[in-house]
């Protein structure tokens, strides 16, 4: 393999890898922030046990968030330096904004969070927790307005072979943001809440912490109506906005070869042919395209083979077209695991609100294992946002494969992509192992601001 | 004065803070071995920094940010061309970072036992690469007309580059001995500071080395003259200072006099460089500097203002967690939880 490809590999394993990561920490930070607040408020200490549970698992799993961020900001520069020269002048800007007004926000609260707890009065360690919520949810809105950049170009121009910022409002206010930070924020909120549902499941099943977990899975459910509702509604508006920003993505998405008008059909199943640019087998629901992207049964949606042509002309002889098979059947996953979510929700709820959550031990069975459908609808909605830009990294700008490294040989990014393998692979196993300890155990009662199980040995 | 220097001197002052606030976090994780001698002791200076380290690393991620955002083919030919060095340091920092949060979790010998040794060497690994880089910095790599660089890891590891990297090991190493005389409660104090004199005499040793390699080894002479004026010099008296202060038990002093040391020396390297950022050897005009690396106008006035505004926001609350926990830690058990 090449230094092209092997970069691409290493760049999809660590962003897919440290994505695991960011909507657990995004979502658990806003609902141990809110569970603290009802303890401040209520002085019900079963809500201070919650914090201390439930934030110690946040606190495994933000770590090897933040650890595996760093790589992120380092390695545009270390396998992507002509992406680097030619949109550094305005992508460099909001990852340094990201640095100065997020990461240090959250990265020196959470440190005041974790040893504050005699050191600060009770409403004042509240706020250092909001404080490390509202770091990282910031820390998503600069990155995403960095791959806004990459999606959909604003507030540029190009000088010498190179992007120059000439509007940071436009920058900052581009409308892909918009549609997509909401979604990443909610999905963030929904991973949270099968998190917490699936523990508290499974320790309802064993009738442990029965008053505890309840009010866990309630939390749960209602935080988890409340980002599935979300992130479907702002997925919904940001796949119209695609059809206009990106017609290709959303035609790859939707394995449309040609253009389809005045209404377009949305294909339910397809048997793909991608080499032959056509459809062995597929089962198409008439004018449902249409109405999802216009929300009306009529209305023009364009195809690959069209918009092939068009790009051409435009941007000169290529393949413009995505790895179909991969995002038509990536997005295919990420919306059918969002409607499952949406489903086992409305049961959970219904059970809850007629007091049946007990007896409904299906339910309850089921739950610790869609505790790993956030993850994979997570996964899924980036490799297809980023795998169906492609052969673009900045749309219309740059290509992916003019943006690597030049200097840099393909040996050596098997070194780094191989140690990196390496090393996450057994971080991997650590965190897991911690995390399902941690979430059997349950919650642990305290002595002296440090839980019993974690009292030190002394020498 | 022109926004291109305002910028160069944000990036000395991101660095300077960096080196001088994870410096002693840094020297702690180095010393885990030596000064912790039971996990009493480990836990104890563990828990010195705890609170810290992570808001201290974020100064590193600033100046990567601040260097991406003011000077990005800077950024695109430093990070490309010091490609495996950085893999090592990132892979280092991975460890480390993770090994603070997990270690503490699980009682037993070798679970502890795995992470305090992810806690040393990711201490370790980048006060030795730190120093490395900076080195080649103002020593020269091989970077052509276009700005690009082919790397070699092993021309990296030049003897002038790793004598480099011996006077941050040993100025990170005091520096934490010092910070752990100062926040670490007796006896591991007074350990602590025994330790800071044992490492003082070869820093100083290396440093003195380092100076007489670097009249040789870049255009430091032509650059700055026989008298090399008043930060340079006050740098090494100040790490002299430190060692008096050391020996008659003025901790607080020696710990300013030894982030003064820091910033002086960053001070000095960028100095030194300016208006470059990083001195190519094939051609001085190749280098990369300050004006054929920078962003457009309009990005450096944008993020002027950011920096401006958010900067100084951000001193004062990281200044109030040291206030904060500013006590001493002690044996006690409500010293050690985690």
């Amino acid at each position: 393999m090449d230094t092209l490809s092997l970069s691409q590999w290493q760049f999809a394993i660590t962003t897919v890898y440290h994505f695991f990561f960011v909507p657990l920490t995004l979502g658990l930070s806003i609902v141990v922030a809110i569970m603290e607040t009802v303890y401040v408020r209520t002085g019900n200490e079963v809500y201070k046990r919650m914090v201390k549970f439930w934030g110690k698992l946040f606190l495994i799993n933000f770590a090897m968030g933040v650890v595996t961020g760093i790589v992120q900001e380092f390695q545009f520069g270390m396998n992507w330096s002509e992406y680097s020269r030619y949109v550094g002048d305005i992508f460099g800007a909001p990852l340094a904004v990201e640095a100065l007004l997020a990461f240090f926000l959250e990265s020196t609260f959470l440190g005041v969070w974790i040893f504050g707890w005699d050191k600060l009065s009770r409403r004042m360690h509240a706020v250092t927790i909001w404080l490390v919520a509202i770091g990282s949810n910031l820390s998503a809105l600069w990155i995403l307005i960095a791959n806004s950049f990459m999606q959909e170009p604003q507030g540029y121009q190009i000088v010498g072979g190179r992007a120059l910022m000439t509007d940071f409002s436009a920058v900052v206010f581009n409308p892909n943001v918009w549609v997509q930070f909401p979604h990443v924020l909610a999905s963030g909120l929904t991973t949270a809440a099968f998190f917490i549902l699936g523990i508290s499941a499974y320790q309802l099943l064993r009738k442990k912490e029965q008053d505890f977990f309840h009010r866990s899975i309630n939390l749960g459910a209602i935080i988890g109506a409340v980002g599935i509702i979300l992130v479907i509604l702002e997925g919904h508006s940001q796949a119209q906005h695609i059809v206009e920003s990106q017609p290709m993505k959303m035609a790859g998405i939707e394995a449309l070869w040609n253009t389809e008008g005045p209404s377009a059909s949305f294909s339910l199943f397809s048997v793909l042919d991608v080499p032959n640019k056509k459809d062995i087998l597929q089962i198409r629901i008439p004018g449902v395209l249409s109405l999802l992207a216009y929300n009306s049964l009529t209305g023009e949606v364009k195809g690959m083979n069209q918009l092939q042509a068009e790009y051409v002309q435009k941007y000169g002889p290529g393949d413009y077209t995505p790895p179909v098979f991969f995002n038509y059947w990536s997005f295919r996953i990420m919306v059918g695991v969002g409607m499952l979510m949406l489903l086992l929700l409305a049961l959970l709820i219904y059970n809850a609100m007629r007091n049946h959550l007990e007896k409904a031990t299906l339910l309850l069975k089921i739950l610790p294992f869609a505790l790993f459908l956030p993850y994979i609808a997570n996964t899924t909605g980036w490799l297809l946002t980023e795998m169906g830009r492609q052969p673009w990294v900045v749309f219309g700008l740059l290509k992916t494969k003019d943006a690597v490294s030049p200097t840099v040989s393909a040996g050596v990014v098997l070194v780094s992509l191989i140690g990196f393998a390496l090393v996450y692979g057994a971080l991997m196993v650590a965190d897991v192992y911690l995390l399902q300890k941690f979430a059997k155990l349950g919650p642990v009662d305290e002595i002296a601001g440090q839980s019993a199980a974690e009292q030190p040995l002394h020498a | 004065m022109e926004l291109q220097t305002l910028w160069f001197i944000l990036i000395a002052v991101l660095f300077s803070g960096y080196f001088v606030l994870e410096g002693f976090d840094m020297g702690v994780g180095i010393l885990l071995p030596f000064l912790g001698k039971d996990d009493t002791r480990r836990r104890m200076m563990i828990n010195t920094i705890g609170p810290h380290w992570d808001g201290n690393e974020v100064w590193l991620l600033t100046a990567g940010g601040a260097s991406f955002a003011a000077f990005p083919l800077y950024y695109a030919t430093l990070f490309s061309g010091f490609y495996l060095p950085l893999f090592l340091m990132l892979v280092a920092l991975i460890a480390r970072g993770v090994a603070f949060e997990f270690r503490g979790k699980i009682q037993g010998m070798k679970w502890t036992n795995i992470w305090d040794w992810c806690i040393f060497l990711g201490s370790f690994i980048p006060a030795l690469l730190w120093g490395v880089a900076f080195s080649n910095f103002v020593r020269g790599v091989p970077i052509d007309a276009t700005m690009h660089y082919y790397s070699n890891f092993f021309e990296l590891l030049n003897p002038f580059a790793l004598v480099g990297g011996l006077v941050s090991v040993g100025g990170f190493t005091l520096f934490g001995a010092i910070f752990l005389s100062l926040k670490a409660g007796a006896p591991l104090s007074d350990e602590a500071r025994s330790m800071a004199w044992k490492v003082w005499i070869p820093t100083v040793v290396v440093l003195v080395l380092y100076l007489i390699l670097s009249y040789s080894q870049t255009d430091i002479l032509s650059k700055m003259g026989v008298n090399p004026g008043v930060v340079p010099i006050g740098s090494v008296l100040t790490l002299l200072l430190t060692g008096w202060l050391v020996r008659t038990k003025r901790d607080g002093w020696a710990f300013i006099t030894m982030a003064l040391t820091i910033v002086l020396s960053v001070a000095t390297i960028y100095l030194h460089l300016y208006p470059r950022l990083m001195v190519s050897s094939l051609n001085p005009d190749w280098s990369v500097t300050i004006q054929n690396s920078s962003s457009s106008p309009y990005t450096l006035q944008v993020m002027t203002i950011v920096a401006l505004i958010f900067v100084p926001i951000v001193l004062v609350y990281q200044g109030w967690t040291y206030w904060i926990f500013r006590k001493r830690i002690t044996q006690k058990p409500e010293d050690l939880h985690y």
